[in-house]
């Protein structure tokens, strides 16, 4: 059973958040559960802070939107800043470690991460940073498992990507269990 | 093997794979946000079934090239958003009363004029029952996820071919834009009507005469050998125009009374939580989504309420409104405009229960908790 949590994923346009969501959603549905995703349109979708937003749950989704989210990835200061408030009580933040901020006493869990520095030298390729993502919160959350997120990401690339984004997945989980 | 086949999908996406589903061969249209995707669809699917795409120079060309094309017997479909409807309007009257078959999908946006491209809205829900002028018959669905946009889309293909009439899928951007899972059917669970063609041999068809037994006039395609004429103006029998009093007369009854006439198989809906509610909200497309969420936390705090949403928004069902007024005192009507259905609602109510109104026009939907809010503010 998967309790409804509500995820944002935020960053730059251009930085393949909303393909991530969609992977994420995907992934769920393929385990038999429900899935929304969602994102906002407009000028801040192109450049600026961009988001997507994916609900999961065993149950049917009646809204379909993010209002305060579970769980909330940030890729850039600029998205930090936006969406932070955003996150709820008890939330986890997974954030860039190479964002500069100060999160000082808070009411969230916060896990920092090499994202972006693990996409472009351990992987190889700063595009993928979106995939080293997915698979740091799936290892963090395992919202959904690691076999049905595999499936939904090479379903969507070119065959020549999949050793890439194999790669990517891979040093996602195992960022995130270095920290766990 | 019967597979059930689970996918993630986009409402616009959907739209069109019900549209094809429904054996649509014909769009015409011009893209514009947030409709582009069913545009982009069906140029690329269109082509793999035999099927045509059209991009025409504007929204008035669109849907002229839709007519134009159901007039060969082809199902066909444009879609747009409340610009482009705005602009399609008169051609929308004369696929009405030359009893020409469509669907005409409207992705509402905020509006008046291009108003907010990229934002939700409901406020063209007036616009589909009065846009055009004259007196008119008006066919128009409102789902509210992406499996019944599917559905939905199906359904208006249905009863534009068994009415004779362009029929309206009003979505809006939301349902439009989200992706969520949706269970295609097997093609041959559908159910799917066609319009009834003339005999072959029937070589007394008048193109406006409905034989006994049927419910509009068998419609031939240009191209199949049968003379006739399709025009704008009031028309005899056999489609030439007239200002006959009497014939104007007996025409508009007739394109009016096969909706009327028909209602019960026309108007669709759901209710949740009715059975002992003395409240209720009334609420239609993504609104629905909002309110049954709030009338289900209402309900875990003790407060007789339930949510009635019609799928189908004209003709309005009014009949099962009116019945619920028995045991509902209160309506509360939630829609994402200043207030359009409410008033349809009031005048079905006609002071028999209060009527409340909850509306939104700021592009941003309305949610669970504004909805809350007003229940426990009226009850």
């Amino acid at each position: 059973m998967t309790k409804r949590t509500e995820i944002r994923l935020s960053g730059s346009g251009g930085q393949g958040l909303i393909l991530a969501g969609i992977i994420l959603a995907d992934a769920a549905i393929s385990e038999d559960k429900n899935a929304v995703q969602s994102q906002s349109y407009g000028p801040e979708a192109r450049g600026g802070a961009s988001k997507a937003e994916v609900i999961i749950d065993s149950n049917e989704i009646d809204f379909p939107k993010v209002g305060k989210a579970d769980l909330l990835l940030v890729l850039t200061k600029e998205s930090y800043t936006k969406y932070i408030s955003s996150l709820k009580t008890n939330g986890t933040l997974i954030i860039d470690s190479a964002i500069d901020i100060d999160c000082g006493k808070s009411s969230f869990k916060i896990v920092k991460l090499p994202i972006t520095d693990t996409a472009i030298n351990r992987v190889g390729k700063s595009i993928v940073a979106n995939i080293v993502a997915l698979g740091a919160i799936q290892e963090i959350t395992g919202i959904v498992d690691k076999s049905s997120l595999e499936e939904a990401v090479l379903k969507r690339v070119p065959k020549a990507m999949i050793g890439l984004n194999k790669k990517a997945l891979e040093e996602g989980y195992n960022l995130a269990v270095k920290t766990s | 093997m019967k597979v059930k086949q689970i996918k993630l999908m986009q409402g616009n996406e959907a739209c069109v794979e019900g549209a094809l589903a429904a054996g649509m061969k014909f769009f015409g249209g011009y893209p514009i946000t947030p409709s582009t995707e069913i545009s982009e669809i069906s140029a690329l699917k269109l082509p793999r079934v035999g099927g045509k795409f059209i991009q025409m120079e504007d929204e008035i060309a669109g849907i002229a090239a839709t007519i134009g094309a159901s007039l060969t017997g082809l199902k066909s479909m444009t879609a747009t958003s409340g610009p482009g409807f705005s602009l399609k309007q008169e051609n929308i009257g004369y696929a009405m009363l030359a009893e020409i078959p469509c669907v005409i999908v409207d992705v509402q946006r905020g509006g008046p004029s291009t108003g907010m491209p990229t934002a939700p809205s409901q406020s063209d829900i007036m616009q589909a029952k009065w846009g055009t002028h004259g007196d008119h018959p008006v066919i128009a669905l409102s789902p509210n996820s992406v499996s019944e946009t599917f559905h939905l889309t199906i359904r208006a293909f249905n009863l534009a071919e068994k009415y004779r009439t362009p029929v309206f899928l009003m979505l809006d951007e939301v349902v439009a834009h989200m992706r969520e899972k949706i269970e295609i059917p097997v093609a041959s669970e559908l159910e799917i009507f066609d319009r009834v063609r003339p005999e072959e041999n029937d070589t007394k068809y008048m193109a406006y005469k409905v034989p006994a037994n049927h419910l509009v006039p068998p419609m031939a395609s240009f191209g199949d050998g049968f003379d006739f004429h399709v025009t704008g103006l009031m028309h005899d029998e056999f489609g030439f125009p007239s200002n006959d009093t009497d014939n104007a007369e007996k025409l508009m009854n007739r394109i009016m009374n096969k909706v009327n006439d028909n209602i019960n198989d026309i108007v669709d809906y759901e209710e949740s939580f009715i059975k002992d509610a003395t409240t209720i909200v009334l609420a239609y497309g993504i609104t629905a989504r909002s309110a049954i969420n709030a009338v289900k936390t209402a309900r875990e705090r003790g407060h007789k309420v339930g949510l009635f949403r019609p799928t189908t928004i004209w003709p309005s069902p009014e009949k099962q409104i009116k019945k619920l007024l028995k045991n509902v005192k209160k309506i509360i009507v939630a829609e994402l405009n200043l207030g359009q259905y409410v008033l349809e609602i009031e005048r079905i109510v006609a002071g028999q229960a209060e009527v409340f109104f909850l509306g939104k026009a700021n592009g941003e939907i309305i949610t669970p908790t504004e909805i809350l809010t007003k229940i426990e503010e009226v009850i």
